[in-house]
């Protein structure tokens, strides 16, 4: 056994132990186990990116999971460049929220089940990674969604809290139900799920069509879009996006580690995986950036007027996804992933951040209901800061390098691509606004909760706010290894996109952008004029003319309520999915075809045999002279016939 | 290696011997009767080990084989034998049983003694069927098994049971007296004999084939149940007790479907290519009805009964997909299904044993009241609904994938299934565990130890089978490949629809009035 087996299984162990022994044994010492765990998967993780970055690529088998017939798939790891960033991704991320999780869970009752689901999780997210085949994926893939359930639903006594973890689960079906069809598909076409062949072999498809109810559709598109499917499921894009503002339920952490930084990207992850099958289908790369640039804008446009703190991170995470799906759209798979990377970081934060306010007022979760909590919370606040301008691409910073990426990769990739951009543009001064608008309603101004919140409010333990300076330095850090080669030049840096050719080999080669350097320059100004301009107007919203806000929520009332109430998508889905399934299934089949049509006939039969029967019954008098009588009519009648007959 | 003495005789007579044992023992001894009928069906589950690890999984040939001449002018033999088909099914009753014992240990309070015996004879019986080479031999364990679990829904049910008993009763025997005719055609088409391996090796016209098809089709699908003949399932499972619920979805349901595999496939291959469509209509229609209406339960036992209509869709689905993936899907499904739903079976006993209330509204925040009895739930409703890593898996994929294979549109419906069974069975589990906790169910008392027992061994299976099904996937393969061999070897074309519907009642009166002659 090697090392690598080691990185989910050490938190599987973990899981098992704290499982089945948490609760009568370890309780509020449950963290220790979990996060030893996770720290030691963290350290293997470094080592194995070490190697990769030395070249070695690992693929290999470790048992035969499954056989029947000419069907098998393995269960084995296929450690590459890609896998090497995912898995120092979800380990740094997930270490620093076992830390974070010791103090805002302490005194939790479900204390040990936090931290067994949480290691259930690192372990199901690091074998979705880790894959080296469909199957395997797919079982991360559900193991995760398991998870996300379990922890969106960990207070269960809510009502609210158990909905959200169905509804996520359920959702995330819909998705799934195309991404399993998808892996059958490719199973049928290559007679394999292992990555190596299928990659190898679609060369050899193009131009395959497939007969769908009369209409021949081309192979390859249809298999792409069909995994699409369960990206845009996992990944929270429209029109499948609905489950993620609601998983907010979940204690922060978990917002933070599996709702923004790891789980919600794996569809990304999925999709830059499979860009040997994508890059092959036009149709279904503009099907994924159109997807990603939609709903990078329509879910920041719901962040403007949201006030839950949960909620408005949540939206922006469904916005910045749908970037990283822009960037795939467009094939720069190496500027998705990095963003994936960069915004891991500063999501990662601003969730923390949020749970430590929310830790501080007592599960307050209303930004009116707060302000001018810097002086209280001045770590927490810092460092909220500094994700807020990452987030809003401020040269330096993380966010900047990989959003700048995604912007100029769209815009050079032709006519489509300019089009996406100005989505993408808009985008960006949106986020910029709701970011700050944060910053200055919850922690600039002076404290609009009760006295007993403002009696109550302190900075977070220690264990708390170390990861948040760590993350911090993340969001400001994490994108240095991914300059453009034209700050690069400037500030003599050779080979300064690091990141995007460490990436290459995944990815089919390095490709240099197409488009001249001055247009580059030109988006590269309006990127940062948007953040900027994004956080000024939110600066004099909300400092200066504090009223403004309302009254143009007063004057635009329609579009406001339209906003507020998320385009009432979720009406939408209840109104067409929800309601009518439930009334078929009450009214149609139960009381119709299983309880009028079927039952009545097994209950008709019968009881028509036994009312045939009481008549028949009747025959039987018992009186001699009517026996006498039918039998000499009957005598009569055989008479008749035999010698009609002859 | 085969064992040195006849196992399989052994397993169908030992547990009858013991009912008979249990006739001796006085009925005020319970403890004893209880302790007794535990020994009798933990040695048999012993005995029964050989077949797992003695099985030669290289071969399609029958195994553990014994053939005693029995009714010779009437071609009737004594003939049992097993192969990759039939042998795990023979494992998982020796264990249900086991775990019917412990599990009715306390909620069996009347006609204790009486209670053991009909589940020691059921036993006997379903190792019977399962294990029958003589088509004789097999309708007598067939209907064999009918009368302990009448008497189970009948006398140990819940208020409706005696309407539930002669529903199920009634229905099963409709289909089986169809059956018997189809056995009694074949007798004379096959030559005079009851022997099913010498009835194998004969093919026998399209216009037999096909009314024979439908003639096994009627017993077979009402067992599955197959919709839309599966209007009984609810109301028995509903009014069983638990153990009689547990080996009704373990089990005896899934005699329909193995008896598909085992004669309508190999007997019929022509009738059952040329009917493949309307089969797999059937199956995607039960799948999603049966999920649909699983949305609209209010009663914990319906609501998983109706989902075995759905479950069962899929097995029949694989199996008529007819090739590899599909066929030995729906095996492990059925195996998957057996011990899936015994064990919700066994958790609905377990808390009606403390509330005697099945209505779902009756429930709420269980899981903090019964934190282990929760835990063993949810691992069975993920395993319900097909989750990865867990055996529903296994099942489920298999047969989508064999399905689409088959025909693209069963594949995609069937997928549809998964959907909803995701919907009905969380939102079984958020009304029963999650929210704020019931009055009603205040301070009651977690699982104790015996119950833990009791599911323990079913949990682990679960978690065997989805990480390493291949242990159980490669007995079958042989007798799968032989199967699917012995479908493609016959490549008659369906004939004139009115030879068909002619012949056979033509020649089943011949041969009938040659034998009154």
């Amino acid at each position: 056994m090697d090392k690598y087996v080691l990185i989910p299984l050490l938190p599987l162990i973990a899981f098992f132990i704290n499982i089945i022994f948490g609760r009568k044994i370890f309780r509020e010492k449950a963290h220790w186990i979990s996060t030893l765990a996770v720290l030691s998967s963290w350290v293997i993780s470094v080592i194995t990116l070490s190697e990769v970055v030395n070249g070695k690529v690992i693929n290999r088998d470790i048992y035969t999971w499954i056989i029947s017939g000419n069907f098998s798939v393995s269960v084995g790891f296929l450690i590459d460049q890609l896998t090497a960033v995912m898995l120092i991704v979800v380990t740094t991320v997930s270490s620093l929220v076992h830390i974070y999780s010791i103090g805002y869970m302490h005194g939790d009752k479900g204390y040990y089940r936090f931290f067994s689901y949480l290691s259930l999780f690192t372990f199901s997210m690091l074998m979705l990674v880790m894959a080296n085949n469909f199957l395997q994926l797919y079982f991360g893939w559900e193991a995760v969604g398991l998870c996300s359930y379990l922890l969106i639903g960990f207070w269960y006594e809510k009502k609210s809290a158990s909905d959200a973890g169905k509804k996520a689960f359920i959702v995330n079906r819909f998705g799934d139900f195309g991404f399993g069809l998808g892996v059958i598909l490719v199973f049928l076409t290559f007679g394999t799920l292992h990555y190596a062949p299928v990659f190898g072999g679609v060369q050899g498809i193009v131009g395959r069509t497939i007969n769908i109810l009369g209409y021949d559709v081309d192979l390859i598109t249809l298999m792409a879009l069909l995994l699409f499917c369960g990206a845009v499921g996992k990944s929270a894009q429209i029109p499948l996006h609905v489950w993620l503002p609601d998983a907010m339920e979940g204690p922060t952490p978990v917002s933070a580690l599996i709702h923004a930084a790891t789980m919600v990207t794996a569809g990304v992850f999925m999709v830059a995986r499979c860009n040997p099958i994508f890059n092959l289908s036009e149709i279904a790369m503009d099907v994924v950036a159109i997807t990603g640039a939609v709903t990078a804008l329509f879910a920041a446009t719901i962040a403007l007027v949201q006030r839950d703190i949960k909620r408005i991170i949540a939206y922006s995470t469904v916005s910045q996804l749908g970037y990283m799906f822009l960037a795939c759209g467009v094939g720069a798979y190496s500027a998705g992933i990095f963003h994936l990377y960069t915004h891991a970081f500063f999501k990662a934060l601003l969730f923390l951040g949020a749970g430590s306010v929310m830790h501080a007022m007592a599960g307050e979760l209303d930004i009116k209901k707060m302000g001018g909590l810097k002086k209280y919370m001045p770590v927490t606040y810092w460092t909220f800061l500094l994700a807020s301008l990452s987030i809003s691409g401020v040269p330096g910073l993380a966010g900047f390098f990989s959003k700048d990426e995604i912007l100029w990769r769209t815009y050079s990739s032709g006519s489509l691509g300019q089009v996406l951009f100005v989505l993408g543009a808009i985008t960006a001064l949106l986020t910029a606004f709701y970011s700050f608008r944060i910053i200055y309603v919850a922690f600039h101004g002076s404290f609009r909760g009760t006295h007993e919140q403002e009696h109550h409010l302190h900075e977070s333990p220690k264990v708390m706010t170390m990861p948040l300076v760590i993350l911090a330095i993340g969001a400001i850090a994490s994108g240095w290894v991914g300059i453009p080669p034209l700050l690069g030049d400037i500030i003599g840096l050779e080979h300064s996109d690091r990141f995007g050719e460490f990436l290459a080999p995944v990815f089919g080669g390095h490709h240099p952008s197409e488009g001249s350097h001055s247009e580059e320059i030109l988006v590269m100004t309006l990127s940062i004029a948007a953040g900027i301009l994004g956080i000024l107007i939110s600066a004099s919203m909300y400092l200066r003319k504090t009223d403004l806000p309302e009254r143009i929520g007063q004057r635009f009332s329609s579009i406001y309520k339209l906003l507020w109430n998320k385009y009432y998508v979720d009406e939408l889905y209840d109104f067409i999915i929800v309601r009518p399934t439930l009334w078929i299934a009450n009214n149609v089949i139960v009381g119709v075809t299983d309880g009028k049509i079927i039952e009545g006939l097994v209950n008709g039969v019968p009881a028509a045999i036994g009312r045939f029967s009481q008549w028949l019954r009747r025959v039987q008098t018992g009186l001699v002279h009517q026996y006498a009588t039918v039998m000499a009519i009957g005598a009569f009648i055989i008479v008749v016939i035999a010698l009609l007959w002859r | 290696m085969e064992p040195g003495y006849p196992v399989l005789s052994t397993l169908i007579f030992l547990p009858v011997a013991g009912a008979v044992l249990l006739l001796l023992i006085k009925r005020t001894q319970e403890g004893l009767l209880k302790w007794s009928a535990l020994l009798i069906s933990v040695v048999e589950f012993i005995l029964s080990m050989p077949l797992f690890t003695g099985f030669d999984k290289s071969t399609h040939q029958m195994q553990f084989l014994e053939r005693y001449e029995w009714i010779p002018s009437w071609g009737i033999t004594y003939h049992i034998g097993l192969d990759g088909i039939s042998v795990l099914f023979v494992l998982l009753s020796t264990l249900i049983t086991i775990l019917c014992v412990t599990i009715s240990w306390n909620s069996i309070k009347v006609k204790v003694k009486e209670f053991y015996i009909a589940i020691l004879l059921m036993e006997g019986a379903m190792i019977g069927v399962f294990s029958s080479l003589d088509f004789f031999l097999f309708y007598i364990f067939w209907e064999a098994m009918l009368i302990p679990m009448y008497l189970l829904i009948g006398v140990w049910g819940g208020p409706n049971r005696v309407y539930a008993a002669i529903k199920f009763f009634l229905y099963t025997l409709v289909g089986s007296v169809l059956m018997l005719v189809g056995i009694i055609v074949l007798y004379f088409e096959a030559g005079k004999t009851f022997d099913i391996l010498e009835m194998m090796k004969r093919t026998y016209p399209y216009q037999v084939q096909f009314w024979l098809f439908w003639a096994f089709f009627a017993a077979f699908a009402v067992k599955v149940p197959m919709f839309p003949v599966h209007t009984w399932l609810p109301d028995a499972h509903t009014e069983a007790p638990t153990a009689g619920s547990v080996i009704l979805a373990a089990i005896l349901i899934k005699m329909g479907a193995y008896g598909f595999l085992r004669f309508s496939l190999p007997l019929f291959p022509d009738a059952t290519k040329a009917m493949t469509v309307p089969m797999l209509v059937l199956s995607v229609i039960a799948i999603i009805y049966g999920a649909i209406v699983c949305l609209a339960q209010t009663d914990l036992k319906r609501l998983i009964a109706y989902s075995s209509v759905s479950h069962m869709g899929f097995v029949t689905l694989g199996i008529f997909a007819l090739n590899s993936q599909g066929i030995e899907g729906g095996i492990i499904q059925m195996i998957n299904h057996g011990i899936v739903t015994g064990a919700l079976f066994l958790c609905v006993g377990i808390i009606y044993d403390r509330t005697h209330s099945r209505q779902i509204r009756d429930y709420g925040g269980l899981a903090t009241v019964l934190p282990v009895y929760a835990a063993f739930f949810m691992v069975f409703t993920l395993a319900s609904i097909g989750l990865p890593g867990l055996n529903g898996f296994i099942g489920e994929f298999l047969i989508i994938l064999g399905g689409f294979k088959a025909v693209k549109w069963a594949g995609v419906l069937a997928a549809t299934g998964i959907i909803i069974g995701a919907a009905y069975m969380l939102w079984l589990y958020q009304r029963v565990f999650f929210m704020e906790t019931n009055e009603k169910v205040q301070g009651l008392n977690d699982m104790d130890l015996r119950e833990v027992i009791t599911l323990m061994p079913l949990m682990a299976l679960v978690l065997w089978i989805g990480v390493y099904p291949n242990t159980f996937l490669s007995f079958m393969h042989a007798s799968v490949e032989n199967l699917l061999q012995r479908l493609g070897n016959q490549g008659m074309q369906p004939q004139n629809i009115s030879d068909v519907l002619g012949g056979p009642v033509v020649d089943l009166a011949r041969n009938v009035l040659e034998v009154i002659r």
